[in-house]
């Protein structure tokens, strides 16, 4: 599973980050200060891929204890990292073993060419100012450490139908607001 | 002026339509991008949680302003500061009815709380009812909270919900269910196992987004246990076809691949139900061949299933031809370019490594040239190959690299790693003991704290066991080399404490021993160790009891022992010393020093270390004494578990009928308590009851290691494989390129399709563009590559004379194929499952290990990959390396697939990452936008890189 997405820009500030388990802020911001070091440390025509086990340490394993055998250690310890460097921003997947680490850069690319479609030639600004609408798009794309879309027009439609949904009950929220206040006059 | 600013800002935001947010805001952001320090940020960070505090507390607050105070502290809480005192905030508005509000909180709390947070209890209602829900994004919204909030005492509470859910109408939501499940599952697996049978289910959705969903559960399902679910290995199959036929709508194509994402889990869960499967694995063997067949490497998404079908087939039941093909993809990966597929390609061979061993030879080069390169990442990698490709031939030239790596980085977890990974390797394949203590000494100095005490234990072990063999020769010359290798060490400052543990050790057991060294000498070492890491208790106790040894062989030498001041100044602060251990050394010292020869040589014998010390856990030296107490009348011992009545059932059978005779009287109710007696005493054995204290670990004695018992050949193999290398390379040469091009006519036919007709061309174009510098490294690489995989250099030698015959005869430029014949001398056999394929001609396994051919291929297609070739020039400079090109058949064959693969596009990434600063010309349309966007990012501070701020152009085109 994907067990986190962290978006940060050259000099280390995060823009957005979701952990898919649940961190501690202090290690999140830990984890971000760790990932940061290690990809401004990284030259520029190398691979993508880190092994991000330092940082992150070891997937959890799971447990069955209704199982009368336990099964061979899964997932042992590994967390890899794959990021991609758009101009001022880093996009950063961390994941386990059950996903594919080029599958997981085409995601990454899914993502921000989603993004881009969404704010017309992004910037790192649009991702500080719509912070819940990237957090839509990502939720349309990684939904609960797992893969749920890859293709960025059918993100784009779940979005857009959001926020014309929003759009329209906040436009009966304020009718009725206004008619409460008037009624209550 | 100001003013002006802001309207400008104003504007652009206006044009922006997206960025609701009230000017504080806008100010935040805007400070903390201008903020020059750590701390000036935090500063602003702070006033604005007091800010946000104040502004929570002030009565009716509109929503609106409640939406941004939220994500403001979603904001402060991104920058690593605590926002819980808004935490409630986050769950009322949950309770609201507006979606965006609603969403809002929503995403606050699956940011801000953990699944078992103290407010989960005040959300876990509002779930419920949301799930229930006729909007379906309310209920998509519930979904993603459950997915993290949810622990497993509150999986009851809306699993009802949840699998409701599977059977939405929508088939988005229908498909978060399943990932919701999934979580579940993950989470607790007991709530939800009766369950299970709903992800099989899901897998005939007729969605096939919800089928894909449903993937991700059934892979964990099926690493826990493949065998119940072997049942739908034709159902996956049967899937991947579909999938691989492009029979799934249109919209599920990503960059021209038929829906990859789902074909690499399909591929992920048929690697695990098809290991050690054969019926199963021979199921997917077409599809497999079909797809890799088919993958189109030249998108990253294509190669991305390609490499989940090498793993796939390296985990399935061999199948020859898929192994082939395997490789060939692999070898694709080697040539690239792109570092991430190279990363991929030494990954996909450490996989292949173990069905066909010969395969890493073909690739020797490029494997070294990864493991020089500077992506760390890529490094590592190849580390874990050659791991895994270790033998006691070439564990010295592997061992090293690992150990000057290690020396060179700083990450302490990396460090620990690969340290213990040398010491795996050197425990396990050591071609001397001499080797091995010095490997030990190096991984020791620079990574001493971080590897395993076991692995110092084992180190004094095997210094004072030596071989193993009745050598006493070899082994203390191997003690004395050890010690003298310590005193030359001691001197380095830093060392550490582990490191030093084993050197005081050493020293005293062996520091005299060879007469080379006097007692003082030794002693004063020792104390200098002592004294110069004075707060190291451990190493001190270690020191002193080293000294004590010296002094007792001393005594018993019959020698006069005469204490340096500082040793006896050493002494005396351990007599004084707040650690009873350290004093109890230092009294034992005082108290051996004191006596006789004969005494001394009775506690301390020399170089007796090797032999068992025998405990008596009977304890029957203690008979006598105990028959005499018997006899005086004292009770006879009873063991603690009788004492208390919990004898075993014997006893206890025979004490019941004792008692029945004596009292002719029974309780019934002593009866009962008798079962858990019997299983509770059952396990103890008798021959337990006196637990023996463990000795010192360090005086322990262990059952002989076989470290390197076959290793000494190997290394004196290794040896004169290197100098064949080199005499070879001495050699002149024996054939001119000229001769092999006219060759190429004929070869061509064998290479297939793939292979640019032109290839006498290419060949001359790359002498053209040659550039003679990295040819004088090659022969290094090529020393390295010989001495890595061990078995390529002598066949190759030996068969130099038969590579134009093949050639000729097998008419095969491929060079596998057609040296098939010659190269016989296969190192290892195949592995024994291959053979049941062993009837098809062209089976991989039956590739040579050490063909000469794939050798040079290897070799040319690395110089070329780092965009350097050779040519003739070379062979004026360079002559023995052209020896070694000699058979240019091979080499112009390697020239054509290279020439064929970079007329390819190169996948998508190589070509994003140069695309940074562009003119503002070519944004077209948008101009005016992402001008004043750009204005917009230089006001705020925020990052204003490069001229250009269409900072996603890359992705256009």
């Amino acid at each position: 599973m994907i067990r986190a997405v962290l978006v940060m820009n050259t000099q280390g500030r995060p823009r957005i980050t979701k952990f898919y388990e649940f961190w501690p802020v202090e290690k999140q911001h830990e984890a971000i200060r760790n990932v940061f070091s290690v990809l401004c440390s990284r030259a520029e025509h190398v691979s993508n891929f880190v092994d991000a086990e330092s940082i992150f340490g070891p997937a959890k394993l799971l447990s069955f204890p209704e199982l009368d055998f336990q099964p061979k250690v899964r997932r042992t310890a590994d967390s890899r990292l794959v990021y991609k460097h758009f101009a001022t921003l880093y996009f950063v997947f961390i994941f386990d073993s059950s996903e594919n680490e080029l599958a997981m850069l085409d995601l990454i690319q899914v993502f921000v060419e989603t993004l881009d479609k969404c704010f017309r030639n992004v910037c790192e600004l649009d991702i500080v100012f719509n912070y819940s609408k990237i957090h839509a798009i990502l939720d349309e794309i990684i939904f609960g450490g797992q893969v749920l879309e890859t293709s960025s027009t059918e993100v784009m439609k779940a979005v857009e139908e959001i926020t014309k949904l929003e759009a329209a009950s906040n436009a009966i929220n304020l009718v009725s607001k206004s008619v409460s206040n008037w009624r209550s006059r | 002026m100001e003013q002006l600013k802001t309207i400008g800002r104003e504007l652009a935001m206006g044009s922006q339509g997206g960025f609701g947010q009230s000017k504080e805001f806008l100010d935040l952001v805007k400070s903390i991008g201008e903020a020059r320090s750590k701390a000036e940020e935090d500063r602003i960070v702070l006033r604005e949680i007091e800010t946000l505090k104040r502004r929570l507390l002030e009565p009716d607050i509109p929503k609106r302003k409640m939406k941004e105070y939220i994500i403001r502290l979603l904001y402060v809480e991104m920058l690593g500061h605590d926002a819980s005192f808004g935490y409630i905030h986050a769950v009322k508005m949950t309770h609201d009815d507006a979606l965006p509000l609603k969403r809002t909180g929503y995403l606050a709390v699956t940011l801000f709380l953990s699944d078992d947070h103290d407010l989960i209890i005040l959300i876990v209602n509002t779930i419920q009812k949301d799930l229930r829900s006729d909007n379906y994004l309310v209920v998509c919204a519930a979904l993603n909270a459950v997915c993290k909030l949810i622990n497993d005492e509150t999986i009851p509470a809306v699993l009802p919900q949840v699998v409701e859910l599977l059977g939405h109408s929508k088939e988005a939501v229908r498909k978060k269910a399943v990932m919701a499940l999934h979580r579940f599952y993950q989470k607790s697996p007991g709530a939800v196992s009766h369950l299970v049978s709903n992800f099989r289910k899901r897998l005939c959705d007729n969605d096939p987004g919800v089928m894909g969903a449903s993937l991700c559960p059934l892979f964990d399902l099926v690493t826990i246990d493949a065998k119940s679910y072997k049942d739908l290995v034709s159902s996956f199959v049967s899937i991947l076809k579909q999938v691989a036929e492009r029979r799934l709508p249109k919209s599920y194509d990503y960059h021209q691949m038929p829906a990859p994402f789902i074909q690499v889990k399909l591929l992920k869960i048929l690697a695990l139900l098809g290991s050690g499967d054969k019926q199963a694995s021979e199921s997917m063997y077409t599809v497999l061949g079909d797809i890799i067949r088919k993958s189109d490497s030249s998108t990253n998404i294509g190669n991305a299933v390609l490499y989940e079908c090498i793993c796939c087939v390296a985990s399935i039941h061999p199948n020859p031809k898929l192994l082939e093909s395997a490789a060939d993809v692999i070898a694709k990966f080697l040539k690239s370019d792109s570092h991430n597929l190279k990363y991929m390609g030494i990954d996909a061979l450490g996989r292949l490594i173990k069905l066909s061993p010969q395969i890493a030879e073909q690739h020797q080069l490029a494997v070294i040239d990864c493991l020089e390169d500077p992506d760390d990442t890529l490094k590592r990698k190849t580390f874990e190959l050659l791991y895994k490709m270790t033998k006691s031939s070439n564990v010295e030239v592997i061992v090293d690299r690992m150990v000057d790596y290690m020396i060179s980085i700083s990450d302490d977890h990396y460090k620990t790693y690969i340290a213990s990974r040398c010491v795996e390797l050197a425990e396990q394949f050591a071609p001397s003991n001499h080797w091995f203590i010095q490997t030990m000494n190096k991984v020791f100095e620079h990574a001493g704290d971080l590897v395993n005490i076991k692995v110092a234990h084992n180190l004094m072990r095997l210094i004072a066991e030596g071989f193993g063999e009745d050598d006493d020769a070899t082994d203390s010359q191997l003690r004395s080399s050890a010690v003298e290798s310590y005193l030359r060490i001691i001197g380095e400052p830093k060392l550490p404490s582990m490191f030093l543990q084993v050197i005081c050790w050493v020293l005293g057991e062996y520091g005299t021993a060879d007469g080379k060294h006097s007692a003082s000498y030794i002693s004063g070492k020792l104390c200098d160790i002592a004294e110069a890491y004075s707060n190291d208790e451990t190493v001190k106790a270690y020191a002193i009891s080293a000294l004590m040894k010296i002094y007792a062989f001393e005594v018993a030498a019959g020698r006069k022992v005469d204490m340096l001041p500082e040793c006896q100044s050493f002494i005396e602060e351990l007599l004084a010393s707040h650690s009873t251990d350290l004093q109890q050394r230092a009294y034992e010292l005082q108290a051996v020093v004191g006596l006789d020869a004969q005494a001394v040589q009775a506690i301390l014998p020399r170089d007796t270390r090797c032999e068992e010390i025998e405990v008596d856990k009977d304890l029957s030296f203690l008979n006598g004494y105990v028959d005499q107490a018997i006899e005086k009348g004292a009770q006879p011992y009873i063991a603690e578990d009788e004492r208390n009545g919990m004898g075993n059932v014997s006893n206890l059978r025979s004490q019941d009928q004792h008692e029945s005779i004596q009292h002719g009287l029974r309780f019934e109710a002593y009866e009962l308590p008798k079962p858990p007696m019997q299983s509770k005493v059952d396990p103890v054995s008798s021959t337990d009851v006196v637990p023996v204290p463990e000795a010192l670990s360090y005086r322990e004695t262990h059952p002989i290691s076989s470290v390197g018992s076959t290793s000494e050949a190997g290394s004196s193999e290794l040896k004169l494989r290197l100098d064949g290398v080199q005499k070879k390379w001495g050699r002149p040469t024996y054939s001119t390129p000229t001769s092999s091009t006219t060759n190429s006519p004929s070869e061509k036919p064998a290479n297939g399709a793939s292979h640019v007709d032109s290839a006498t061309a290419s060949y001359s174009k790359s002498r053209d563009s040659q550039n003679t510098k990295k040819t004088e490294i090659d022969p290094e690489k090529q020393k390295l590559a010989a001495s890595l995989f061990g078995g390529s250099s002598q066949p190759e030698r030996r068969s130099s004379t038969g590579h134009k015959a093949s050639r000729s005869s097998g008419g095969a430029a491929d060079g596998s194929r057609g040296s098939k014949a010659v190269e016989k001398t296969i190192q290892q056999p195949p592995p024994p499952d291959l053979l049941d394929f062993s009837d098809e001609p062209t089976v991989t396994s039956a590739l040579p290990s050490v063909d000469p051919f794939k050798q040079l291929e290897g070799l040319l297609d690395s110089s070329m990959s780092s965009t350097t070739n050779h040519n003739a020039g070379t062979a004026t400079i360079a002559p023995d390396i052209m020896s070694l090109y000699g058979d240019s058949t091979a080499s112009q064959d390697s020239l054509d697939i290279f020439h064929g693969l970079s007329t390819e596009p190169t996948g998508a990434t190589s070509g994003e990452t140069t695309v940074t600063t562009l003119p503002q010309s070519v944004k077209g349309p948008n101009a005016k936008d992402a001008l004043e966007k750009d204005a917009l990012v230089r006001q705020m501070g925020v990052n204003p890189t490069s001229q250009n701020p269409n900072l996603f152009r890359d992705l256009l085109g």
